[in-house]
């Protein structure tokens, strides 16, 4: 069994979506790591909001530090689940039911965690 | 007559006696003589209550019986330091030449409340210990924490007098090579301890609830014992934590159905069915006060989360509200710790919130297929969606199935869909 880590991309991070709107995600996503975890395939995960967030960037060998800008980079990351496969095709049936899909445009990466003490 | 009501009186008070006084005695014995000598401390409060049935009989019983049995015990307990002291002064020193120990013996058996109290609680974290297996801590736990009689044991898990007693003795020799100490795990341990400790006691618990043994009586005192352990956790300051107080709340909220689960010929009746009269409505409002008491730390344990999900179910009526609510519990119960129950009930919370269609997709996703609650599942989602599929499930639940209880609820099913 493989560790897969399921990252959550939204093409657009700027959009503020309403209160309502952000509790109707959060019961899709809740039900679909429910679902994972209820065949002992879910791992741990943690959603990324941005508050508290911040980018570093090297100018003229230094360190820059700022609060954004996000909507810079085209995508941004809204959080990631780390799930157990016994193959990528089973771990992109998992990202297939991810309701971050539901917005055109938006992506899962599905990629395998390398395992530090070699045991596969 | 006056005689024959006087054994009576003697014959029930002496039982009830050892059920409450000897497990006390036991603790407060085996903590003064270390846990090494649990069996010393067995025998001695056994020996106690042999003496009371023989000198009640001839004089009948004390005015305090309990402080009677305090006082024979603590007896008994000096007479045998003395013997062991004498042993190791007069004895051992022929043969070492050590110094003379002095006679610490005297004062010191200490039956106060306070000291019963927080030697039976050291008992707790002594016997809760991963060293040994889960069925050794349950058992030993029935026997020196709750004075359950060997055969009382046997019968909770459905085995032989002699299994327990060699589970038992292995246990204990187990925990006297690792050399347990009866005291209370100092602050830094006390959170993984403690958990080791709930696990049993919920564990305990639900022997006495989900148990195939018949013995009504035996196992509402099973989960009642569970509940007074845990509520002995609670009464002292340094164990009284959040998790604890959820754990009791889960009990209490369970127990509230003891009554209503079961019916006069001994079958099972099914939540649906349950007549809500006879749910205890005081346990209800006890377990809404102690998941009150739990709602505070940081930590949301899966005892937060269980209880929050039987709170939702002393609510009979089947509003969207409550099995969205339950449904939300049991997805983040499973990403606390995975159980294949809790995924069969999340999966059932999911039919109630999302319909039967959706919910069918998801269980078959499971693939529980030597699981007979797996199928009883998927028989109940077919049920009215494809009656051939949910006959299939129901035989091959029946198949699985081992208790006459849980055999009885899916014949019932399986003739109610083949007459449709």
């Amino acid at each position: 069994m493989e560790e897969y880590a399921l990252i959550m991309r939204h093409e657009d991070g700027k959009k503020i979506a309403s209160p309502e709107q952000m509790e109707i995600w959060m019961k899709q996503t809740m039900d679909w790591i429910g679902g994972i975890a209820a065949q002992n395939k879910f791992v741990g995960g943690t959603g990324l909001p941005f508050d508290g967030a911040r980018v570093v960037t090297t100018k003229n060998a230094k360190s820059v530090v700022t609060n954004g800008p996000f909507g810079e980079i085209k995508e941004t990351i809204g959080g990631f689940i780390t799930v157990k496969a016994d193959s990528v095709e089973e771990a992109v049936e998992f990202a297939k039911g991810c309701p971050v899909l539901q917005g055109e445009g938006n992506s899962v990466e599905v990629r395998k965690i390398s395992q530090s003490n070699g045991t596969h | 007559m006056f005689a024959g009501a006087f054994v009576m009186e003697r014959q029930e008070l002496i039982p009830h006696l050892f059920r409450t006084e000897y497990r006390k005695i036991v603790s407060v014995l085996c903590k003064r003589f270390g846990f090494d000598q649990i069996e010393n401390a067995e025998d001695i409060a056994s020996d106690t209550f042999a003496t009371a049935a023989q000198t009640w009989g001839m004089n009948g019983i004390p005015k305090n019986p309990t402080a009677w049995l305090y006082h024979v015990a603590r007896n008994k307990a000096k007479n045998y330091l003395k013997r062991n002291s004498i042993f190791k002064n007069k004895i051992t020193p022929e043969i070492s030449l050590q110094s003379s120990a002095p006679d610490v013996y005297e004062n010191d058996i200490d039956l106060s409340p306070q000291n019963i109290n927080d030697s039976q609680l050291q008992m707790m974290f002594a016997i809760c210990n991963p060293a040994i297996s889960v069925e050794a801590q349950i058992g030993l736990s029935l026997r020196i924490l709750c004075g359950f009689g060997i055969e009382e044991i046997a019968d909770g898990f459905l085995t032989n007098k002699e299994t327990i007693n060699k589970r038992l003795f292995r246990a204990k020799e187990k925990l006297r090579e690792e050399k347990i100490k009866i005291e209370f795990p100092n602050s830094s341990e006390i959170e993984e301890r403690l958990s080791t400790v709930l696990r049993t006691i919920y564990l305990l618990f639900s022997e006495g609830y989900y148990s195939a043994s018949h013995d009504q009586v035996l196992r509402k005192e099973l989960c009642f014992e569970a509940m007074r352990l845990c509520t002995m956790l609670i009464e002292n300051k340094y164990t009284n934590k959040p998790e604890v107080n959820a754990l009791i709340s889960l009990m209490c909220f369970h127990a509230s159905r003891f009554d209503a689960r079961v019916n006069e010929h001994d079958e099972l009746i099914l939540y649906n069915e349950q007549d809500t009269n006879l749910w205890n409505a005081d346990l209800i409002s006890k377990g809404g006060y102690f998941l009150h008491c739990a709602a505070t730390g940081k930590n949301l344990s899966k005892y937060h989360l269980e209880a929050a999900i039987a709170y939702w179910h002393t609510k009979r009526e089947d509003t969207k509200d409550k099995w969205e609510n339950i449904l939300q519990l049991y997805n983040q119960l499973l990403q606390i710790e995975y159980s294949p129950i809790a995924a069969l009930n999340r999966t059932y919370a999911l039919s109630k919130t999302s319909g039967k269609t959706k919910a069918i997709i998801e269980a078959e996703k499971l693939k529980m297929d030597d699981n007979q609650f797996y199928h009883s599942l998927l028989g109940e989602l077919y049920s009215g969606i494809d009656n051939v599929k949910a006959i299939s499930h129901f035989q091959v639940a029946l198949r699985l199935s081992r208790s006459a209880a849980d055999k009885s609820i899916l014949s019932k099913k399986l003739q109610a869909l083949e007459k449709k």
